[in-house]
């Protein structure tokens, strides 16, 4: 045993270290990413681990090895879970023999993500179990514990930690890591692994007799559990539960939720010893809807009835002010205060140096008045710039500017897909694009990794998640086999380049292909890559604004002059924009 | 309630917050004493405002309610001001003397404080101002000022200065280690001068 101050999702990595996982897969997703990113760099490996293209992908992986009897772990974070949906569907059926803990980490809130969905209602459709921890604590006990009891099931385990557990710290207790004695072997079983329809009406039929026992041993577990204290009792889950705790007074019961299904009967029996019950739980009410089904006449508190909020995320004032509105609390320890008013915002930007500025800035000079459908990633932030008109999914930019094109809407479509993106899931639509006859241009913003999510690699960087050397894929060859004729790559640094291929794009018909290649800025820099600097030479700068609306980072007007400041990576972009020539090298000065 | 000593880290991403972060953890642990914590991780690191909650003592949530933190550290002015609201009355407010403009100011040409009305504003707090890139600097390298920051904010807190310098040198990278110690004490003389 050792005590460690450590993130949410070292903590949930070590739990599975300590559970001795064998096989884990997994495609980057705030704020999931570090689970894998702490295993691959693992120096004494013997599990196997590797980052997928995409989540079903990664969810089948691992599906197939603990059909082999291996410990498997997948991670992503909630909206990965979407594209993982068909496989996780029917593994309910046929189930498993290897303990398989699939990880979907929630984002109340949308830090940095496309909308707050809710892992437990999946995990309600599919009717797995699912364990929702209050702590990075919490987190790595349900981690320790869930492949044992996805063996025990012999089903699926779903792990919902959000990012207030994900990218929480705390002293957290471990365990030591264990050596696995397992090693896998299919063994044949069509009426387990054929889902037609013979057999899944009975897989079907053996699911649901399962469920009451699940609830049962998930009360034995003690993940959910109880205390009375008094006629009136708070039932909250999740990092509400933390929240709660902190703040309860003296003389009210509580009801701590972390796993689901809940039993009924315990649940009930809990709530008809109370006068009243006020539920905390973030996003949607699916503990509420439980409580309600049970209550008979004992009046609920909650997100149905207005007490709480549906969106967003739970914090310590706002559930004072819920329990305060709910008359379980006299009065909110935390008064309000008033944030310092009209402050500049300060956003994420596009680093200094990003081929992205540079590939949007040629792109909106090529295509002046055109539609540009954009997708998940850094890139999302060329928002800021004016080059981006939807982004809705992993894979939608082509997707949907094939839509737009076909729509009859006169005007050009030009959309961006990063690299890793394209992989997850362009393809498809690239195919059906061309398949159908779109007239469309898509740029391939090719940074060589996964940047938004931390510097995976994927497999357009020829290395593996463990730095091991792999055949690179094409994505030349990968466009021209999908029947594009038009596939060009450019360095997005030469602007003049970038606009001449991107105008032959624009005179030609059907789907046309760029792929704007050039490492991410930060990569380079790690990787050891020195350019030189640029300055403004003030005597020649006229102040026009040319090269400060480009929007880097790097750019500043000081004394109504342009200057370059020291996060400038030496691009050089800024200088092929500048109409009087003012920005040379930089010398020493 | 439990008492947990609340500090908040907050400045751009790219700063080290997440480091200074980590050197207050590992202190904890060195002390035996619980801590908590909540940090901006992902998309929101790309040069944005960045905050990193770290509660002493902490045994439940991890974030710090608005007006109830008791020491703010900031490596940016503009930021501190930002987030000046989450101090308590009495708290204490340790800044880096270093003002990054947001590039929207400049894009957009909109309106943005001067450093001394942001000073001034911040005179209300129990306000420690000190440059800390040049004492960084002085010390050996400028990217230390995260740590001349937690030197200069250190005693203001519940911790022993030999536990932080010992987090120091377990956290930081090898060949930095005399830098940021050095980093670390230079911070340290600095806040007798508050």
């Amino acid at each position: 045993m050792k005590r460690q101050y450590l993130l949410g999702n070292e903590a949930i990595a070590h739990a599975a270290l300590e559970s001795g996982v064998d096989f884990v897969s997994g495609y980057p997703g705030t704020p999931s990413s570090e689970v894998i990113d702490h295993l691959r760099v693992q120096p004494e490996r013997s599990f196997y681990v590797e980052w997928s293209v995409n989540e079903k992908v990664a969810l089948e992986n691992a599906l197939a090895a603990a059909w082999c009897g291996v410990r498997a772990l997948c991670t992503m974070k909630h909206v990965g879970l979407n594209v993982a949906s068909d496989p996780l569907m029917t593994s309910a059926y046929t189930g498993v023999t290897g303990g398989f803990v699939i990880m979907s980490a929630d984002d109340p809130f949308a830090h940095s993500s496309q909308n707050e969905q809710d892992t437990r209602c999946y995990a309600h459709f599919a009717r797995l179990p699912c364990l929702d921890p209050a702590s990075v604590q919490e987190a790595h006990d349900m981690m320790r514990d869930a492949f044992r009891l996805s063996e025990e099931f012999e089903l699926p385990v779903i792990f919902r930690p959000t990012t207030r557990i994900c990218h929480s710290k705390g002293d957290v207790e471990l365990g030591d890591v264990a050596a696995s004695p397992r090693k896998g072997e299919f063994h044949k079983d069509p009426k387990q692994y054929v889902v037609i329809p013979a057999h899944t009406r009975i897989l079907h039929k053996k699911l649901n007799e399962k469920q009451p026992g699940i609830k049962k041993r998930l009360v034995e577990c003690g993940y959910n559990r109880y205390e009375i204290l008094g006629d009136t009792a708070v039932i909250a889950s999740g990092i509400g539960a933390s929240y709660v705790q902190e703040i309860l007074p003296a003389g009210i019961s509580f009801m701590k939720i972390g796993a689901y299904p809940i039993d009924e009967n315990w649940l009930g029996d809990f709530v008809k010893k109370h006068k009243k019950v006020l539920v905390i739980e973030e996003l949607t009410p699916e503990v509420e809807e439980q409580v309600r089904q049970v209550a008979g006449g004992v009046p609920v508190f909650g997100k149905k009835n207005g007490y709480a909020p549906v969106e967003g995320e739970l914090s310590p004032p706002l559930v004072a002010a819920i329990m305060v509105r709910a008359g379980f609390l006299p009065e909110n320890p935390f008064p309000a205060v008033v944030p310092e008013p009209n402050l500049p915002m300060r956003p994420p930007i596009l680093c200094a140096g990003c081929l992205h500025r540079a590939a949007f800035y040629a792109i909106k000079k090529v295509f002046k008045d055109a539609i540009y459908p954009s997708d998940i990633g850094c890139y999302t932030l060329g928002l800021q710039l004016g080059v981006v008109d939807t982004a809705i999914c992993m894979g939608a930019s082509i997707t949907v500017a094939s839509g737009i094109a076909h729509s009859g809407d006169p005007r050009d479509v030009v959309c961006t897909i990063g690299d890793s993106t394209f992989l997850h899931t362009g393809i498809q639509g690239l195919v059906n694009a061309v398949y159908n006859g779109a007239n469309m241009t898509v740029v391939i913003l090719d940074n060589r990794t996964t940047g938004m999510t931390g510097h995976q690699p994927n497999p357009n960087t020829g290395k593996t998640a463990c730095g091991v050397e792999t055949p690179p894929v094409s994505l030349d060859a990968l466009c021209r086999a999908c029947g594009v004729n038009f596939v060009e790559t450019v360095d997005p640094f030469d602007l003049a380049g970038t606009i001449n291929v991107l105008s032959l794009a624009k005179k030609k018909k059907g789907v046309k292909v760029i792929i704007a290649k050039q490492m991410c800025v930060i990569m380079a820099r790690r990787a050891g890559v020195k350019r030189h600097r640029y300055m403004v030479n003030s005597e020649v700068c006229t102040n026009c604004g040319t090269c400060v609306r480009f929007g880097c980072p790097a750019i500043e007007v000081v004394l109504e002059k342009a200057r370059i400041n020291e996060l400038c990576s030496g691009c050089a972009v800024c200088v092929q924009l500048c109409p009087c020539g003012a920005i040379g090298r930089e010398v020493s000065r | 309630m439990t008492v947990s000593f609340d500090i908040l880290i907050v400045g751009i991403g790219g700063q080290g917050t997440i480091l200074a972060s980590n050197i207050l953890g590992e202190a904890c642990l060195i002390e035996g004493r619980h801590v908590k914590g909540a940090e901006t991780h992902g998309m929101a690191q790309r040069g944005g405002s960045v905050e990193s909650h770290i509660r002493i003592g902490g045994q439940f949530g991890p974030l710090i309610v608005p007006g109830q933190a008791d020491l703010l550290i900031s490596f940016d002015l503009l930021e501190a001001l930002r987030y000046s609201h989450y101090l308590k009355k009495g708290g204490m407010l340790v800044v880096n003397r270093h003002l990054v403009l947001p590039t929207s100011v400049f894009t957009q040409k909109i309106a943005v404080p001067t450093e001394d009305e942001i000073i001034g504003r911040l005179k209300n707090c129990d306000l420690c101002l000190l440059d800390a890139d040049a004492i960084a600097a002085d010390a050996g390298s400028v990217l230390a000022q995260n740590v001349v920051m937690l030197g200069a904010a250190s005693g203001a807190m519940p911790l022993k200065p030999e536990s932080l310098v010992a987090a120091v040198r377990k956290l930081v990278p090898p060949k930095t280690i005399e830098v940021n110690i050095k980093a670390f004490e230079m911070g340290r003389k600095f806040e007798e001068k508050c």
